[in-house]
């Protein structure tokens, strides 16, 4: 009955006909698309009416206090939370509100995790082989063979993420910044088209912190990405567009110095943040 | 078929590899011919009954391999491989039973003398096929193969590993172990099946047969060895160790982990079955101890004092152990399992990796003495 319902009132080509990856459409500019997002749990109302665009190839921070929603609204983007309400759309052609994970992950949206996990006992570049888009079914596996074709992305990501020269160190012995570049190296063998990052220079040293910015920078263009960090020092270093999330809702957005003069971004979070850091940095 | 040739004959150029098997020949070729040359009597005799012992080893040796691809590389405990490989067995039992033909104790054409003692008119069902030598091979593999595809698809299915999965893989085999001492189950309950005579037409008391015995262990050694690197080598080996080490990470790649560690373990399951089937033949029996947990986690101390997760150390550590076992249970049997738990403990505190990581680590030395000046050149 509910196939019927769901037949009946589709407005693209059904699972089983569609090509595995049809192209994300971005014509009309936005590449992700939020509209009147609400999501409560027990009552509390982590996301609450958020509006939120991000155009392609666009480098967007998210910024915001604990418990602001930044963590709750990945969770929707990629598929591990539902909304309430709301509609969530990859480019104009995809509801994502209609996909579970794997599908939007294979649609091109990758996301890093606060915690970097990569396989330590692997290699850097087997860790890179095993991220790459491939078929991942059980024979074509076993039988697989790095094609000469492979072998160069796998060593165009190494330089991207500066990690050519540990190309046949084990993951484990990795720095924390190496792991976490390491980490975006293969979400980009997947070739996205959206990166999503959470807190990519947490517990970095100043120097990590200049080469990850290198890194997303440089990334923006071919990429769309979206930033959520907490360091205010990195965010001004490189964001072009700061969104300010507050309370599960948009509390304001634009450049990093506009943000940061609004009164009610002073109040709610950069006042007493910018502080800590200038602390921080005596 | 290129490219699944390719991913077999992967580990012949791997030197670790190449060096295992060199060993392991020059070894067999050895003791043949110190058994059929030099003349007995001589010191340098080796004597068919230690060949035998030797070929028990071998058998085991290939069970410690199959558990430590799924231990090793996989991150599965398994703490009831001997089910696997007394399934095994009991295919290649039972095929030995029904080639004894009339010449039982009850002297009955067909049944084995169990069921004339038990009074059956006929075979139970599932004993039909295993006259052909085909068939029982067939079932070496499937009967420990199916377990594990069924046991392994609940238990994946529903992502049970880590402590859990250990204490359900005891279960099973403890669960097994009582079955097969039931008289009603058709598999000779307490005795289990022994009395074999021979084995594809040949005598298996004669010394031929075997010496014929301990080869086929150790080229069935060999061959399993090779087929476990090809695993672990492959793509699909360092999925497994990604599956090992962080399995939500493999899944949020895409692969199907529970498929992974499915195909894994059915083959894994099947080599301890061809090691069963193997081992029967050798010491003339097979009963339902072969189930008992105890041997299902000696097992794992094999694996565990060899070195996990490097194929050749589960070789030295089933060798090592069960000849140590071979001398302490002549000497004093009643001091073994003492011995046995105080070589774990040893390991465990002083070669945390086993034997294995202490050849390696050894290793790692002598290369870093040996490159220390030119290293030293290319970092400065």
């Amino acid at each position: 009955m509910n196939l019927l319902k769901e037949m009946a009132s589709r407005d693209r080509v059904f699972d089983f006909m569609a090509p595995a990856r049809s192209p994300v459409d971005v014509r009309h500019g936005p590449i992700l698309y939020l509209e009147d997002v609400s999501v409560s749990f027990d009552g509390f109302r982590a996301i609450n009416d958020l509006n939120l665009t991000i155009d392609d190839g666009e480098l967007r921070c998210i910024i915001g206090p604990n418990g602001a929603g930044k963590t709750t609204m990945m969770d929707i983007i990629t598929g591990k939370t539902r909304p309430d309400h709301g509609s969530v759309w990859f480019g104009s052609r995809h509801d994502l509100l209609t996909m579970n994970e794997p599908q939007i992950a294979s649609l091109g949206i990758g996301r890093k995790f606060q915690k970097p996990t990569v396989f330590e006992a692997l290699t850097v570049f087997e860790n890179l082989e095993l991220a790459m888009a491939a078929d991942k079914r059980i024979w074509p596996t076993l039988t697989a063979r790095l094609s000469g074709e492979a072998r160069d992305r796998i060593d165009e990501v190494l330089v991207t993420i500066g990690l050519t020269g540990h190309r046949d160190r084990p993951a484990g012995i990795l720095s924390h910044g190496q792991k976490q570049w390491l980490e975006i190296g293969m979400l980009l063998m997947q070739r996205p088209r959206l990166l999503l990052v959470d807190e990519p220079v947490a517990g970095m040293t100043e120097q990590e912190m200049e080469r990850t910015a290198e890194l997303l920078t440089g990334l923006a263009g071919k990429q769309s990405v979206v930033v959520v960090e907490h360091d205010m020092g990195f965010v001004r270093s490189i964001a072009r567009t700061v969104t300010v999330l507050h309370q599960g809702s948009v509390l304001a957005e634009g450049s990093m110095d506009q943000v940061s003069s609004d009164p009610r971004v002073v109040e709610v979070y950069l006042g007493t943040e910018s502080d800590n850091t200038e602390d921080a940095r005596c | 078929m290129l490219a699944s040739r390719s991913w077999l004959s992967r580990p012949l150029r791997e030197r670790s590899t190449q060096i295992f098997l060199g060993v392991l020949l020059a070894a067999l070729a050895v003791f043949t011919l110190l058994n059929l040359i030099v003349p007995a009597g001589h010191p340098l005799h080796v004597s068919t009954y230690t060949v035998t012992l030797l070929g028990k080893y071998l058998s085991f040796a290939l069970l410690a391999v199959a558990l430590d691809l799924v231990w090793g590389y996989l991150g599965i405990l398994s703490l009831g491989h001997g089910a696997f490989f007394a399934l095994g067995g009991y295919a290649m039992g039972m095929y030995l039973m029904r080639q004894i033909g009339d010449r039982g104790v009850y002297g009955d054409p067909v049944l084995p003398d169990f069921m004339v003692f038990l009074d059956w008119d006929s075979l139970p069902w599932y004993w039909h096929g295993f006259d052909m030598a085909w068939f029982a091979l067939l079932m070496v593999l499937l009967a420990p193969g199916l377990l594990a595809l069924v046991f392994g698809f609940l238990a994946f299915r529903s992502r049970v590993t880590g402590v859990y999965l250990s204490i359900i893989t005891q279960a099973l085999t403890f669960a097994l172990m009582l079955a097969f001492f039931r008289n009603e189950m058709g598999f000779g309950g307490n005795n289990g099946l022994t009395d074999f005579k021979e084995l594809l037409g040949y005598d298996l008391r004669s010394d031929a047969t075997r010496l014929g015995l301990f080869l086929a262990s150790g080229l069935a050694l060999a061959l399993g060895y090779v087929l476990c690197r090809a695993i672990v080598a492959s793509k699909l080996g360092r999925v497994s160790m990604a599956c090992r080490d962080a399995e939500a990470r493999t899944r949020f790649l895409g692969y199907r982990v529970e498929r992974v560690q499915l195909f894994v373990f059915v083959v894994s399951a099947m080599l301890a079955g061809v090691a069963g089937a193997l081992y029967v033949p050798q010491v003339g029996i097979i009963n339902p101890g072969e189930f008992s947990p105890i041997f299902s986690i000696e097992v794992v101390l094999w694996v565990a004092l060899g070195g996990r997760g490097t194929l050749y150390g589960a070789v030295i550590g089933a060798l090592v152990v069960n000849y140590a076992k071979t001398v302490f249970t002549g000497v004093m049997p009643e001091a073994w399992l003492f011995a046995l738990g105080g070589l774990f403990v040893v390991v465990t505190v002083l070669l945390p990796k086993g034997v294995a990581g202490l050849l390696a680590s050894l290793r790692r030395r002598r290369d870093d003495d040996a490159s220390e000046t030119p290293a030293q050149g290319a970092s400065s």
